[in-house]
Formats: C-alpha cells, sequence, structure tokens
C-alpha cells in the first residue's frame, strides 16, 4: 500500500453497497474524516503477518449444529408487530418490477 | 434505613430479613429516578409499573416464605440494546424508536425467572457506538462525578444510573470497552466476561466476533452475583460456549498472597496520564503489599490493537447493520446518526473487493498475533492490571467532531475483546476529583481470578 499518500475512499460507491444515502453535508463531513481514520488503521502495514492465519472466534469455536428439529418460535402477529405496511400476514415491500397492466 | 447506598448483597438480605419489602426498594428507586433523571439523563425509558408489579410478585414469595432467587426483588437497569419483549428497545437510535421487541434476550429472560426488578432502559451511543453516550440520538448522559463531563460510553447510561444510586447494578454491552470504560470514568464496576460465557441473544448486534452482556454494579461482590445468572450455555446463540458452569462466589474469598501480576510495559506509555497513571500505580502498589508478585510482561502488538479493532468492528458492524431496511422493523436507514454512518462505510469499504485483503484480512491476522501476545503473557502471570482508560472523564463535545481523537479513548479496552478474555474495571481511586478504574483481564474463563483480584482491592 502507498503510505505516502492519503488513502482515498470513492464514497457514492461505498455507500451504494451499504445502501445509505448521504446528504451533501455529511459527503463533505466524511471525505474529511474517513481518509483520517483509513490512514491511522493503515499502519498495519508495517505488521509482518507472514504464515499467520486469520482470527476468528476468539475461543475457536467451529461448526456448532443442532437437531433439525422444529421448535416453537414467532407467531406470525408477533413477527409482523413492528412492520410499517403488511397485507394477508406478509411484510409489504416497494415493488421491484412495474406490474403488467 | 438508608436504602440508596444498598448493594445487591444487602439488598438481598434485608428482603430476606424483611427489614424492607422490594416494593419499598422499588418505590424508593422509581422515586430516585424522579429526582435525580432529569440532570443525568441515563433513562431512556422507565417502566414503573412492570417493575411495582415483579416487586409485588417477590413481597408474596417472601410472605410465603418461599425460595427467593439470588436477584429476586432487587432493582436495576438494563442497557437499551438488549431487547425486552413488550418494553421499547431503541438502541438509542431514532432507526427504532418505536420498536417493541416480540421477545425477550436471554439474559433478560434469566432475570425474569429470577424475579428481578427491571426499573427501565438506560441511555448509550447509538448502537453501542461511541465512548461517551454524546452519540445517543435522545440525549447525553452526563457523568454524576460532574455534570459538564461525559459519563463514557457506551454504557454511559447504566454506569451513571448505578453511580447515582437510580438503580442497585445494571447491564450493560462491550465491544470495545463499554462496559468497562464509563465504569471507569463514572467510578463503579463494570465486568466484560470471556467471549460466549454470556448469551448474545436478542443483543442488539454490533460487532458479531467482539459483544459481550455484563454486570454494572457497585462492587465486586455484586459483578460475581450477576453472573453466576447471566452466564451460561444458550443454544439460541450458536457462539456461546458450553462449558461446566462456575460459583463465582466463591473466588471471592481468596487471597492474592503469591498471585502473579502482570504490568505490561506498553500500558505505560506517553499517552496515559500522568494523575492516572499514579492511582493505576498505586493500586498495584496495594495488590503488592497484598502478597501478589509483581511481573513485568510485553504485548509487543498492543500499538496495532485500536488500528485491528476499528478495521474488524465496522466490518462486522455493515454486515449486523444491514438488517435495518426499514420494512420488517424500524425507520429507514437515512436516520442513522453520523457516527454509525461512519463506521458502516468503512467496514462496507473495508470488506469490499480490492480492499479485503489490505484492511479485514490484514486486521484478522494481526488480531492472531495480539491473541498469541496474551497466552505468551499468560504463560507469565495470572492476571494482567493496568489502566482502563488514559485519561479520567473530559468534557461533553470536546471530542465529538474528531472522530480518532474519540477512538483513542479505547487504547486500553479493545484486547480484551479481540483476545475474547474477560476484563474488569475496578474503581480504584481519583485524579483532579475524577474517578480512576483499573482494568484487570485475566485468560478465558477465568472471572474467578479477576474477581479475586477485585475482591482484595475493595476490601483490603
Amino acid at each position: 500500500m502507498n503510505k505516502s499518500k492519503k488513502p482515498k475512499i470513492d464514497i457514492d460507491y461505498v455507500t451504494k453497497l451499504a445502501n445509505l444515502e448521504l446528504t451533501p453535508k455529511e459527503i463533505k463531513k466524511f471525505s474529511k474524516q474517513l481518509p483520517q481514520i483509513l490512514e491511522y488503521v493503515g499502519k498495519l502495514s508495517e505488521v509482518d503477518t507472514k504464515n499467520v492465519s486469520p482470527l476468528a472466534h476468539a475461543a475457536g469455536l467451529k461448526n456448532v449444529w443442532r437437531k433439525d428439529e422444529v421448535i416453537p418460535s414467532l407467531t406470525p402477529q408477533e413477527a409482523l408487530a413492528n412492520a410499517k405496511e403488511t397485507h394477508n400476514d406478509l411484510f409489504k415491500v416497494k415493488a421491484i418490477f412495474d406490474a403488467e397492466p | 434505613m438508608r436504602f440508596d447506598k444498598l448493594t445487591i448483597s444487602q439488598a438481598r438480605a434485608g428482603l430476606k430479613n424483611k427489614q424492607f419489602s422490594s416494593t419499598e426498594l422499588t418505590k424508593f428507586y422509581l422515586s430516585q429516578i424522579k429526582k435525580k433523571d432529569a440532570a443525568i439523563g441515563a433513562f431512556i425509558t422507565i417502566t414503573g409499573e412492570v417493575a411495582l408489579k415483579e416487586a409485588k410478585n417477590v413481597d408474596e414469595l417472601i410472605t410465603n416464605n418461599q425460595e427467593l432467587p439470588p436477584l429476586a426483588g432487587i432493582p436495576c437497569a438494563i442497557k437499551d440494546v438488549i431487547c425486552t419483549k413488550g418494553i421499547r428497545t431503541t438502541a438509542a437510535s431514532k432507526i427504532l424508536e418505536d420498536f417493541i421487541p416480540p421477545y425477550d434476550a436471554t439474559v433478560v429472560a434469566k432475570l425474569k425467572e429470577n424475579h428481578v426488578v427491571i426499573l427501565g432502559k438506560t441511555n448509550c451511543d447509538e448502537f453501542a457506538m461511541g465512548a461517551s453516550t454524546e452519540n445517543s440520538a435522545y440525549f447525553p448522559t452526563k457523568n454524576p462525578n460532574d455534570i459538564i463531563r461525559v459519563p463514557g460510553g457506551s454504557s454511559g447510561g447504566s454506569a451513571a444510573a448505578v453511580a447515582t444510586d437510580m438503580c442497585i447494578w445494571a447491564l450493560g454491552s462491550d465491544t470495545g470497552g463499554s462496559i468497562r470504560q464509563p465504569a471507569s470514568l463514572c467510578g463503579v464496576v463494570g465486568l466484560k466476561p470471556t467471549y460466549g460465557l454470556v448469551s448474545r441473544y436478542g443483543l442488539i448486534s454490533m460487532a458479531s466476533s467482539l459483544d459481550q452482556i455484563g454486570p454494572i454494579t457497585k462492587t465486586v461482590e455484586d459483578a460475581a452475583a450477576v453472573l453466576d445468572i447471566i452466564s451460561g450455555h444458550d443454544p439460541f446463540d450458536a457462539t456461546s460456549t458450553n462449558i461446566k458452569k462456575q460459583e463465582y462466589r466463591k473466588a471471592l474469598k481468596v487471597g492474592v498472597k503469591g498471585l502473579k501480576v502482570g504490568v505490561a510495559r506498553e500500558y505505560f506509555s506517553q499517552g496515559l496520564d500522568g494523575g492516572v497513571r499514579k492511582v493505576i500505580e498505586k493500586a498495584i502498589g496495594k495488590l503488592k503489599s497484598q502478597g501478589a508478585k509483581i511481573i513485568e510482561v510485553s504485548l509487543p502488538h498492543q500499538e496495532y490493537a485500536l488500528a485491528t479493532y476499528y478495521l474488524i468492528m465496522p466490518a462486522e458492524v455493515s454486515a449486523n447493520l444491514a438488517r435495518f431496511d426499514g420494512i420488517r422493523f424500524g425507520q429507514p436507514r437515512d436516520h442513522f446518526g453520523d457516527e454509525v454512518k461512519r463506521r458502516i462505510i468503512l467496514g462496507t469499504y473495508a470488506l469490499s473487493s480490492g480492499y479485503y485483503d489490505q484492511y479485514y484480512l490484514k486486521a484478522a491476522k494481526v488480531r492472531n498475533l495480539i491473541k498469541k501476545d496474551f497466552e505468551r503473557a499468560f504463560r507469565q502471570a495470572d492476571v494482567i492490571c493496568g489502566p482502563v482508560s488514559p485519561t479520567v472523564a473530559w468534557k461533553l463535545g470536546e471530542k465529538v467532531d474528531d472522530p480518532l481523537k474519540m477512538y483513542l479513548s479505547d487504547i486500553y479496552t479493545v484486547t480484551a475483546n479481540l483476545v475474547g478474555i474477560p476484563a474488569i474495571s475496578a474503581p480504584v481511586g481519583f485524579s483532579d476529583g475524577l474517578p480512576v478504574g483499573l482494568q484487570i483481564m485475566a485468560p478465558h474463563f477465568r472471572e474467578d481470578l479477576i474477581l479475586q483480584v477485585g475482591c482484595n482491592l475493595e476490601n483490603g
């Protein structure tokens, strides 16, 4: 990684990936703050990690299984209780495709 | 009878001996909240009716001379990132301002089995992201020791509530120091258990490999009492560990003679405030006078811990907060606050194609090196002691405009989360009139050692 240049972050692209919409004011503020943070975390490039494996679970837990049995869960009413719009016991979402007349 | 300043142990004794009722206790604490919370801002939601109903249940148990579970009838508060069925849970965000969980977090279910009295939900940084509780979308919480200062974060509400006797104990959550740091800044006890010891089911997830729920209490003995109840394997949390249940209260009686206390030179570098340093050194000196052996250890990758954390954590945050789609629950994503948006963006970037190896994967490898540092250190020492926070509580507004400056407050606490080891903040003194906490860390599942050392400091 080039250490002499301040890291650049394509905020438009990343916010699209993250499904976030920023106001112009936010874009301006984050465009200043984020490269500073990236520069700080970039110091990890100094560390020699040759032959080091990445760490995921702190206690090394792997592949936790359970029996494939159905147990009581939320009722449809409970599951839908916090939704803004529902229809026939379903979550209502914005249409992706336009309806054909 | 003084109802404030009561510990869990004292409250339990008083209830068992019928010196007072749970209803009297609960009414008192509700009035404390009414009196004090306008100035402190510790609570987002107060659940007076629910609390008094449970208190009445407990009083009936007592009247009928029935078995009283260890925490029964004792008023507590719960950080608002922990789901409570039927009680609004906001994560201190506008996103969840009218979210009513249809289920209890496992820890809440355990507390309800214990007939605990829940006074309300406490304020925190939005989605637990912050070190000062200033990121709450509702209002900031004030430090009870000086109300122009921050209580720390993200569990600032819980810490302030315990410190001002608005409850006897509280639950917080800790991803990078969010229990320990506010405990240190407010002068109370805060324990982050070993990763996997306490179920995360029902904890609004921040960083799945780092989050843990833990107690914030007035004494180390009380922390042990809460840990006894909330710990344990949970089939609803696949990352919870299935180890034999320990009785933490047994550890409280053990002295520290011969115990090897590791002190890492990397924790006493430039960034540590001189006044804080003095208090920490005095506390370590106290352990020495109690018979502990002080051993110098080294944690060579300590200088990279914060960078590692601020890559792994945002990456996990970006994944966990994808669920807030404004469809199944909550408001649309534009309702997130600044800090949350910053971390989502950082995390998404660190995981994106072309940057994954350089950032996230690299951090995951350095995380392993940090773990090996601790494995080495714990071969020489039984526990490792040092500061929790590089400074005492700072003024409200002082760091909000500089995210990186705010992140640096976590410098001593993030490692315990990265490695998964347990750590406590125990109040050991004051600097410039403000509380200072000592951090005690131990190997995985050795909360007993932490409680042992903490108790000796408290009672010695």
